[in-house]
C-alpha cells in the first residue's frame, strides 16, 4: 500500500554522493577554490616583501623550506602545501571540466536573438580558469623549477624574479593573468558562499563587497611586483 | 501598432525548425501579448496556415502555462509573465523575435510548446510532505512564527513555468527546484523528511539533464514570481547538510 | 416555437443515498450504512479521475493513499495548473479561532441562505462540517496560510459575512491548496499508485450495461484516441463559464466532459445557475481573450459610483461630488458597497443600460479609493492592496492611487453542473461528479471563499468515503475492449472529429464561440427575460448549423492541434448553451444569480417563487436539439426556513 513508505538507501557515502550530483561537485569546486584563495592571501603578503630588498626575502623564501621544524623535517611543510594545492588545482579543474560540459549538455540549442547576460567575471569564468591554469603551469616552470627562468640560481629568488619580470612581455603576461584572477576571485568567492550554501538575503551584500575587495587587493598586490621591476623601483 | 514578428516554427520534436517572420497590423497597445499572438492566429487560420502553437490558459499569470522567449528574455522585457506582458511595452514598427523555451530537459513538441514534465517529476521525488488525508493534526496544534511562514510562502509562489531553465545558460532548474525545498523544508510539517526531500529532489533534477548552477543570477531576473536568488543558496546548505547527515534520498 | 422548447416532465428524481434523522448526525450514519472495501482488495479496483484541480488532485491522492488504482486525466501539461490554481480570496472553515461566535451551525445556515435557497441541507450541513478537517489537513501539508506574530492562523472576514471564518495565503489561497493536492498527488504518482496522463483530454464516457465503465481520451500531442476502463469514474473537470466565451475561468477549461456524460445518461441540475463577479478588470477592446477579477476584499474600501448623468464624457477627476452617483450607497444603505454578488453586479448593469457606464463601450464602473487613501493614508491602503494595485494597473496602465478603477462583472463561477446524490454520485451509476462540475451545494449563489472548501471537501473527504460502498456492492467484471459499447464510443469520438476537419469552411473557432459567449451573456447572463431567452433559443441551433457548414479547422487529428481542440469544445457549448437557455426560461422565478426580470420585489429586488420553484432542475438528454426532460428534486427546508433577502 502506498502508505508505507520504502525508502531505498543509495549508497550513503560521503565523498560518492558529493561527486556525484552537480550541487557536490560544485561544493567541491568551492571549497578547493577557498584553499587555493586563502594560499594566494598568504602569496601576496609573501611576494610583497620583495619591496624590502634582496636580504629580506630571500630569508622569507628560505624561511618557507623551515616552518614546522623541528617537529617537521626540513621542506616537508612545503611539500604538504604543494600537495594540497595540487589536489586542488586538480579536483577544481576537473570538476570544471565535468560540470561544464554538463552544463553546455543541458542547453544545446541556443537562442537566435542573443542578449548580454550577466556581469563580464560571470561569463568569463571558464576561460578565465583556463587561462589562469596555464599561467600556473608556466609559473612554476618561471620561478619554481626555473625551467624558463633566464636566471636560473637556486636559492636566490628575488634575483630569479627580477631576471623574468625584466622582460616586458614576460611582465605583460603576469599582468593579464593577475586581471583574470581578479575576475575569477570577485564572481568566485561570492559564488562559493552561495555553494556551500553560507549566503543568505542579509549577507548577500556584505559577501558581494567582500568578494570585490578580496579581488581588487590581491590583483593590486601581485601586480605591483612586475610593476616595481619595470619601473625600477624593485631591481 | 503594426510588427514584424519573428517566430519559431517547428512541426514536431523530430523535424528542424525555424525562425519565421510575419507582419502583424491592427496591434493595440491594451493587447496582451498572447492576444497579439490570438489575431496572428485567426489570420493564420483563414489564409489556410496553421497558427502558431503555444501553451497557455489562465492568462492571468498563476497557472505557469505560458511562456516564451520574448527578444531573448524569458517571459520578455516585464518581470511577468508571457499572458501578462502587454503591447504598450513594445513600440511601432518592432521587430519581435519569439522562441520556445531552450533547454535540453525541455524539448520542442511543436513550435512554442515545449515538454516541461521533468519538473513533475522532481517534485515527485520529494517535493511534498507525507501526510495521508485524515491523519493531520489539529490546525493550531504546530504554530509556526509569521517570519517563517512568509518566507514559505515567498518560496511556494513559485508557478512552476520554467521560465529559470529558460534563462540559465546552464538550463539549470535549480531555482525552481530551491524553491520547493525552501518553502518545505523551513516549515516545522516539513521536517522529518528535510534531508530525504532535499536529496531527492536534487538527485532527479540532475537525472532529468537539467544543468548545474554557475551562479549567473539569470534565473531570478527571469522569474516572474521574484523567486530570491539567495533560495538556491539555502538548498545548497540542505543538501550539503543531508549529504553530511548521511540521510537516504527520499525516492521511493 | 422550436420543438426544443415542449420539454417534457418526467419522474422526479429523488436522492435515495441522504439518511435520515438530525441533520449533524446524517453524514457519520451514512459512512457507517456504506460498505467498505477490504484494503487488500483496494488494489484490485481502479479509478478513473478526470481532472486534477482541488477535487480531482484530492481524490486522486486520497484514493491512491487507500490503496486503489487511480488513472488520472488532465488536459494540461501538468497537474499543477488546473484552474483552481487562480482563487484569490480564501477558504471558509467553522473554526471559530476568533470566539466570534462562529460555528459548523452558523457556515450552514449562511451558506443555506446565500444559495437563497435552493440547496440541499444535507449536504451543505456535511460541507460545514467537513470545513473544520480541510485546514487541518492543507496545514499539514505544507500550505503557508497567512499567520500571525504568534504563530497562529489569521482568518478574515469575506463577502460581508460577519464572522472572521476566511483562511488565506495572500491573494492566492487557491494556488497553494492546489499546490498542496498536487503535491499529495505526485507523491502518488512516483509511488506507482497513480497513472497520471497530462495533456490528455477526456471525449466520452463509455457505459456498459448502465453503469459507468471508462473514457474515451484523446492524446492532445498526437492525436491519438484511446479506451481506459474502471471500476468507477469520477469527473472532477470544473464548470462551464467558459460557454460564455469571455469569463474569468482558464482560457482551455471546458463542459466537455460533463456534457459528455450528460450524453451519456447523467442530468444536468440547474445549468442556468452561474455566478457572476461584480469586481472584474472590464474589457478594453474586441480583442479581448478572457476577464480578470479583482479580489472582492476591495469593495471593503473603495467606493463604487458612475456619473449621474448619462453620457457625461469627463474624466473621473473632472466630475464634483455632486454630480456622482454612489450608486449601492444609495439604493442598499446599510449594506451599501458590500451587498452580495449578484446584486452589486446587477447594480452595475443597470446604471450601465442607463447610459451612465464609464471607459471604452460604457461597460464599467468606477470603484473608488480616494475616500480610503484620505482616511487611511497611501501606505496603509498599499499594505492591505498593494498587490491587487499592481495587477491592475500591469493591465490597465492605469495608477488606481491616482485614478479610480474601473471594474465590470464577468462570469466567475457556475452553481449548475451535473446532477449528483449525496454520495456524489450521477444518475448514471458509478459515474462520480465532484468540485464544481457537480451541480453543488451553492444552491443557486454562492458565496465567497465556498469553492474552495467544497472542491476540496468532496475531494478529500466525501468521494473517498462514498465510493467505497459503491465498489464493494458492485464489483465489475473486465471489459473487452472489442465491447459494441467501447467500439461505438470510439468511433462516435473519431467521427466527429474527423467531421470537424473535413468542413473546412470560412470561420474559425474562436469566431463562433465569441458569437455564442456573446448571445449568452446579452440574454442568459446578469438579467434574462421571456423574449430575449426565446430569441437566443431560437439562434442557438441556427449558429450550430452554421458551425457545422462553415468550421474552418487547420491541420490534421494526428498532431497537436489546438485548432482542433477548440472546435470540438465548441461544439458541446452549442448544446450546452441551449439547455441553459431553456433551465432559464422554465424558471420564472429570480433566485441567486438567476434573475428574471419578470419577477422582482415591489422595489425591484429578485423574487423567489417558493411554491413553485423549491426543487432543483435535472434535465435528462434526448438528443441535439430535441427537447430535453426535466425531473424535479423536491428542496425540503427543516432547520433553515426560507426568507426572501433583503439588503436595503
Amino acid at each position: 500500500m502506498a502508505l508505507a513508505t520504502t525508502r531505498t538507501a543509495r549508497d550513503p557515502s560521503l565523498i560518492g554522493s558529493l561527486w556525484r550530483s552537480t550541487v557536490g561537485k560544485k561544493a567541491v569546486m568551492a571549497g578547493t577554490g577557498l584553499i587555493m584563495l586563502a594560499y594566494l592571501v598568504a602569496h601576496m603578503l609573501g611576494n610583497l616583501k620583495v619591496f624590502f630588498g634582496a636580504g629580506e626575502f630571500n630569508r622569507y623564501g628560505h624561511w618557507i623550506r623551515t616552518i614546522g621544524e623541528p617537529f617537521l623535517h626540513h621542506m616537508w611543510f612545503l611539500w604538504l602545501a604543494r600537495v594540497v594545492l595540487t589536489a586542488s588545482v586538480v579536483l577544481h579543474g576537473v570538476s570544471a571540466y565535468q560540470l561544464s560540459r554538463r552544463d553546455l549538455a543541458a542547453r544545446p540549442a541556443k537562442y537566435r536573438h542573443s542578449r548580454r547576460r550577466s556581469s563580464y567575471a560571470t561569463r568569463t569564468m571558464r576561460w578565465g580558469g583556463v587561462i589562469l591554469a596555464l599561467f600556473i603551469i608556466w609559473h612554476i616552470l618561471d620561478l619554481t623549477t626555473l625551467t624558463v627562468n633566464p636566471n636560473h640560481q637556486e636559492g636566490h629568488p628575488y634575483q630569479n624574479l627580477v631576471a623574468s619580470f625584466d622582460r616586458w612581455y614576460v611582465s605583460a603576461f603576469y599582468i593579464a593573468a593577475m586581471l583574470a584572477l581578479g575576475l575569477h576571485i570577485r564572481h568566485g568567492f561570492w559564488s562559493a558562499a552561495q555553494t556551500l550554501g553560507a549566503n543568505s538575503p542579509r549577507r548577500d551584500r556584505a559577501l558581494k563587497a567582500m568578494a570585490n575587495l578580496l579581488a581588487a587587493v590581491l590583483t593590486c598586490g601581485f601586480i605591483a611586483v612586475p610593476v616595481g621591476v619595470l619601473t625600477g623601483v624593485v631591481s | 501598432m503594426k510588427l514584424t514578428l519573428r517566430i519559431w516554427r517547428q512541426r514536431n520534436a523530430d523535424e528542424p525548425g525555424a525562425m519565421t517572420p510575419y507582419e502583424v497590423t491592427g496591434i493595440s497597445e491594451d493587447m496582451s501579448f498572447l492576444e497579439m499572438l490570438d489575431q496572428l492566429n485567426e489570420r493564420l487560420i483563414l489564409e489556410g496556415e496553421e497558427p502558431v502553437a503555444f501553451d497557455h490558459d489562465c492568462r492571468e499569470g498563476i497557472c505557469g502555462a505560458c511562456g516564451m522567449v520574448i527578444n531573448g528574455q524569458a517571459h520578455g522585457p516585464e518581470r511577468t509573465t508571457t499572458c501578462q506582458l502587454h503591447m504598450r511595452h513594445f513600440a511601432d514598427g518592432d521587430t519581435i523575435d519569439v522562441e520556445p523555451w531552450r533547454a535540453a530537459a525541455f524539448p520542442v513538441v511543436k513550435d512554442l510548446v515545449v515538454d516541461r514534465s521533468a519538473f513533475d517529476r522532481v517534485i515527485g521525488a520529494g517535493g511534498y510532505i507525507s501526510v495521508p488525508t485524515g491523519s493531520a493534526p489539529e490546525a493550531h496544534a504546530t504554530p509556526v512564527p509569521k517570519p517563517v511562514a512568509d518566507l514559505a510562502f515567498e518560496h511556494a509562489e513559485c508557478i512552476g513555468c520554467g521560465a529559470c531553465v529558460a534563462a540559465c545558460p546552464n538550463g539549470s532548474a535549480m531555482l525552481f527546484t530551491s524553491a520547493k525545498v525552501v518553502h518545505l523544508n523551513v516549515l516545522p510539517q516539513g521536517a522529518p523528511e528535510r534531508e530525504s526531500r532535499v536529496r531527492g529532489m536534487v538527485e532527479a533534477m540532475d537525472a532529468e539533464g537539467f544543468g548545474g548552477c554557475t551562479n549567473t543570477g539569470e534565473c531570478a531576473v527571469a522569474c516572474p514570481k521574484g523567486i530570491p536568488l539567495t533560495s538556491i543558496g539555502r538548498m545548497n546548505r540542505e543538501y550539503l547538510r543531508a549529504v553530511v547527515k548521511g540521510t537516504p534520498s527520499g525516492g521511493r | 416555437m422550436s420543438s426544443y422548447l415542449r420539454h417534457t416532465t418526467g419522474e422526479p428524481v429523488i436522492d435515495t443515498k441522504a439518511p435520515a434523522g438530525p441533520i449533524a448526525e446524517r453524514w457519520d450514519r451514512r459512512r457507517f450504512a456504506a460498505k467498505l472495501v477490504n484494503p487488500a482488495n483496494r488494489r484490485k479496483h481502479t479509478v478513473i479521475v478526470v481532472g486534477t484541480g482541488l477535487a480531482g488532485g484530492a481524490a486522486g491522492a486520497t484514493l491512491a493513499e487507500q490503496g486503489y488504482r487511480v488513472v488520472q486525466f488532465c488536459y494540461q501539461d501538468s497537474p499543477r495548473r488546473a484552474h483552481s490554481i487562480a482563487a484569490q480570496g480564501g477558504i471558509n472553515a467553522a473554526k471559530n479561532y476568533r470566539n466570534d461566535g462562529d460555528s459548523i451551525h452558523r457556515l450552514f445556515y449562511d451558506t443555506v441562505k446565500g444559495g437563497d435557497f435552493r440547496a440541499r441541507e444535507t449536504n451543505v450541513h456535511r460541507l460545514a462540517q467537513i470545513s473544520v478537517e480541510i485546514i487541518d489537513q492543507c496545514v499539514a501539508q505544507g500550505v503557508p496560510f497567512a499567520r500571525e506574530y504568534g504563530g497562529l492562523l489569521d482568518t478574515r472576514s469575506f463577502g460581508g459575512v460577519q464572522v472572521s471564518r476566511t483562511f488565506y495565503a495572500r491573494g492566492q489561497t487557491g494556488q497553494q491548496l492546489l499546490l498542496g493536492a498536487y503535491q499529495a498527488l505526485s507523491r502518488q504518482i512516483a509511488a506507482g499508485q497513480v497513472e497520471m496522463h497530462a495533456r490528455t483530454e477526456m471525449l466520452d464516457l463509455i457505459v456498459i450495461d448502465g453503469r459507468a465503465r471508462g473514457i474515451v481520451a484523446r492524446d492532445l500531442l498526437t492525436g491519438a484516441l484511446s479506451t481506459h476502463f474502471a471500476d468507477a469514474v469520477v469527473l472532477a473537470s470544473g464548470g462551464y463559464g467558459n460557454v460564455f466565451y469571455l469569463s474569468t475561468n482558464a482560457k482551455n477549461s471546458n463542459a466537455t466532459a460533463i456534457w459528455r456524460a450528460h450524453r451519456r445518461g447523467a442530468y444536468f441540475a440547474n445549468p442556468c445557475f452561474t455566478q457572476i463577479h461584480p469586481t472584474c478588470i472590464p474589457r478594453s477592446g474586441d480583442h479581448q481573450s478572457k476577464l480578470t477579477l479583482m479580489s472582492e476584499s476591495l469593495r471593503n474600501d473603495g467606493r463604487i459610483w458612475v456619473p449621474k448623468r448619462a453620457g457625461d464624457q469627463r474624466a473621473p477627476q473632472d466630475i464634483p461630488e455632486s454630480e456622482r452617483d454612489y450608486y449601492l450607497e444609495r439604493i442598499y444603505p446599510s449594506f451599501g458597497n458590500l451587498v452580495p454578488r449578484d446584486i452589486a453586479s446587477r447594480a452595475a448593469k443597470n446604471v450601465c443600460d442607463e447610459g451612465r457606464g464609464v471607459g471604452p463601450g460604457g461597460q464599467g464602473v468606477y470603484l473608488d479609493f480616494a475616500d480610503a487613501i484620505r482616511r487611511m493614508g497611501r501606505a496603509a491602503v498599499e499594505a492591505k492592496y498593494g498587490n491587487l494595485f499592481e495587477m491592475y494597473e500591469r493591465i490597465t496602465a492605469e495608477n488606481p492611487y491616482e485614478v479610480p478603477m474601473r471594474i465590470y462583472p464577468a462570469i466567475h463561477y457556475t452553481m449548475g453542473g451535473l446532477w449528483v446524490d449525496y454520495d456524489l454520485q450521477t444518475t448514471v451509476p458509478g459515474l462520480f461528479a465532484i468540485g464544481e462540475a457537480n451541480f453543488s451545494d451553492h444552491g443557486a449563489n454562492r458565496l465567497g471563499a465556498s469553492a474552495l472548501m467544497q472542491g476540496l471537501a468532496d475531494g478529500y473527504f466525501v468521494l473517498p468515503a462514498t465510493i467505497n460502498d459503491y465498489l464493494a456492492r458492485h464489483p465489475q467484471e473486465e471489459v473487452p475492449d472489442d465491447h459494441p459499447a467501447v467500439r461505438a464510443a470510439l468511433s462516435e469520438v473519431a467521427g466527429r472529429l474527423e467531421r470537424l476537419l473535413a468542413v473546412n469552411g470560412d470561420r474559425t473557432a474562436d469566431s463562433f464561440h465569441r458569437e455564442l459567449g456573446e448571445l449568452l451573456w446579452d440574454e442568459c447572463g446578469m438579467a434574462r427575460t421571456e423574449h430575449g431567452l426565446r430569441k437566443a433559443l431560437d439562434r442557438i441551433p441556427a449558429l450550430r448549423e452554421e458551425f457545422w457548414r462553415r468550421i474552418k479547422v487547420p491541420g490534421s487529428g494526428v498532431e497537436l492541434n489546438q485548432s482542433l481542440e477548440k472546435a470540438n469544445r465548441i461544439v458541446d457549448y452549442l448544446e450546452l448553451a441551449e439547455l441553459m437557455c431553456l433551465d432559464a426560461l422554465h424558471r420564472t422565478e429570480s433566485c441567486g444569480g438567476h434573475f428574471r426580470e419578470e419577477s422582482r420585489t415591489p422595489d425591484g429586488e429578485a423574487a423567489r417563487k417558493d411554491e413553485e420553484f423549491a426543487y432543483a432542475a435535472a434535465w435528462e438528454f434526448t438528443g441535439t436539439g430535441a427537447a430535453p426532460v426535466l425531473h424535479r428534486e423536491a428542496l425540503h427546508f427543516e432547520y433553515v426556513r426560507p426568507a426572501q433577502r433583503s439588503y436595503t
